[in-house]
């Protein structure tokens, strides 16, 4: 199925309230995307994953993007069916005080570890996950890197972050002070 | 492996360390396993030593500018993430890339997932378990192929060969008839190495029905590539999307059929890598002959002159370790908004979990060298 199509079906079966917003622009998104209401993904995806029309069977890749503009986060899937040979990419966009939405698991079992990843790097708390640990990053590590305002810490138990530029440090390149 | 039955003394659970520097894991990574005896009541990743926040250093670099750190995305496969990387721009950008520098990037890569699949995975994991032998002589061929991608691009390791819109150099003269003289020695090796190890009594017995990964699981957690098609799963993106020029290339695509036991099992694994190996050697010998066609030197597209893209494409390639994809939005300026990797050993990494309880201690070793996971690739 074509994504518009895709999108039609969706936006029939779930009321426009729920899928909105269909993006195909060929000059900038060379994926066509729409948008989900946050709450709605869980069964949204079940719904792809079980419709015969569908028949998503994997979740492709799941990205969190950083919008401090428009102060929102947006969580993107990539979905895809192995059986049908379709792709689509659906987008949620949830407000940056608060970035939850709910989990995919039990649809998925690969988004376990992807939403795991997405927690650590972009600091979105995927509802009901059994698992939400950080992944790459230490327990301890405070703040999401992948957030567009993330601030390096000068150091993370005493080992420095940064450091000092070796040129500066022995003044290598100077002219040599005359006498 | 789920009809093992656990003794009544639960409170005599071990927790056993292992990693990060345990030599099976191949490269840095930790498992906390729960054992019970021998059998594993749980096995917990502890993955993150070698993250790099390579998706990070993305945002700060300029388009052209990040493809050498691209390399270390796979430090075993570099030519796929090098090509990830540029066809996630080129369909951002809408840049068309020669045919020549199409056949280049199907010789590189095919070049490149040899030396991961037979040198590295095949070779350790049969070390893994307990076959030293084979891996030195896996190597050697690695060494002929890392010197052919000398000659290529002049590096050995983490290539920097292909550029945004085609590669960087044409190929040395006289280069394809020493990669096609070597092309069939290989096939004999293959056929030697099938002698020595694939079907060797011993080593079937210590892979077959271990660690049984079924269509539906493979499918379920996210399973690309090779470890995909072992499943039983006739799926590969150079068949499916005919990238680049593989619509032009005849080949088959192995997949598993449980030979020695259960579809889906190490064994599986492990022969589809080997049966990979030898497709990948007709794709050399077809490449080298359509190349010709295409005059030399015209390896770069037309580029646009100031790379800021605006909007956002998701490109897929297959990988030494399945289907790799690249998901790049640009804001109209110079660095990319945001990058991000989907890799095959993410994937893979994380059914160890659920897959772990029940089986023996040392199938462990064996399921995560079957499974052919690369450290950087987890933890990018």
């Amino acid at each position: 199925m074509q994504p518009k199509e895709m999108f039609d079906v969706l936006a029939a079966q779930f009321g426009p309230e729920v899928i909105f917003d269909f993006h195909a622009d060929p000059k900038k998104d060379k994926d066509p995307w729409f948008q989900v209401k946050p709450y709605e993904i869980e069964a949204v995806a079940e719904f792809l994953k079980t419709d015969a029309r569908f028949s998503i069977d994997t979740l492709e890749c799941l990205t969190g993007v950083d919008y401090p503009d428009k102060n929102h986060i947006a969580v993107v899937y990539h979905l895809y069916s192995y059986s049908l040979r379709h792709r689509l990419v659906v987008k949620a966009f949830l407000p940056r005080e608060d970035p939850s939405i709910p989990t995919l698991v039990n649809v998925w079992s690969v988004a376990n570890w992807h939403e795991r990843e997405c927690y650590d790097l972009v600091g979105v708390l995927f509802e009901g996950h059994p698992d939400l640990r950080r992944l790459l990053l230490p327990d301890d590590w405070e703040g999401y890197p992948l957030r567009k305002d993330y601030a390096e810490k000068d150091e993370y138990h005493g080992i420095p972050t940064t450091r000092p530029n070796p040129l500066e440090l022995f003044q290598i390149g100077k002219a040599p002070a005359k006498a | 492996m789920s009809d093992v039955v656990f003794t009544n003394e639960m409170d005599e659970e071990m927790l056993l360390n292992m990693g990060p520097h345990h030599p099976s894991t191949h490269g840095v990574l930790r498992f906390i396993v729960h054992t019970d005896g021998e059998i594993i009541r749980k096995a917990v990743p502890d993955v993150g030593y070698l993250h790099r926040s390579i998706e990070k250093i993305g945002e700060r670099c300029t388009y052209p500018g990040y493809m050498p750190y691209t390399d270390r995305v796979d430090y075993l496969a570099a030519m796929f993430a090098n090509e990830v990387w540029a066809s996630a721009c080129e369909k951002l950008m809408d840049i068309e890339v020669p045919p020549r520098a199409q056949y280049l990037r199907i010789i590189s890569c095919e070049l490149n997932r040899i030396a991961s699949h037979f040198s590295i995975s095949l070779g350790t994991t049969a070390m893994d378990v307990g076959a030293v032998t084979p891996f030195p002589y896996a190597l050697r061929e690695r060494e002929y192929i890392n010197d052919f991608i000398e000659e290529l691009c002049g590096a050995r390791l983490t290539y920097n060969y292909h550029r945004i819109g085609g590669v960087s150099f044409d190929m040395p003269k006289g280069w394809d008839d020493k990669v096609l003289k070597w092309v069939d020695h290989f096939e004999l090796i293959l056929n030697e190495w099938d002698r020595l190890i694939t079907h060797n009594t011993i080593f079937v017995k210590r892979l077959a029905n271990v660690a049984v990964i079924s269509a539906e699981e493979a499918v379920d957690w996210g399973f690309v590539g090779p470890n995909l098609r072992a499943s039983g799963v006739n799926w590969d993106l150079r068949k499916e999307d005919k990238y680049s020029a593989y619509g032009n290339i005849d080949f088959n695509v192995p997949v598993g059929s449980g030979a020695y036991g259960t579809t889906g099992d190490c064994w599986d694994r492990f022969w589809l890598r080997v049966e990979e190996c030898r497709e990948s050697c007709k794709i050399l010998r077809q490449a080298f002959d359509l190349i010709k066609q295409w005059p030399e030197d015209e390896i770069v597209g037309t580029l646009p002159k100031k790379m800021r893209p605006e909007g956002e494409a998701y490109a897929r390639v297959e990988s030494a370790r399945g289907d790799m994809g690249c998901y790049v939005i640009g804001a109209g300026k110079e660095e990319p908004y945001r990058c991000r990797f989907k890799t095959g050993s993410f994937n893979a990494m994380s059914i160890i979990e659920y897959k772990s309880p029940g089986l023996f201690l040392a199938d462990l070793v064996a399921l995560i060298a079957s499974l052919d996971v690369v450290a950087p690739e987890i933890d990018r």
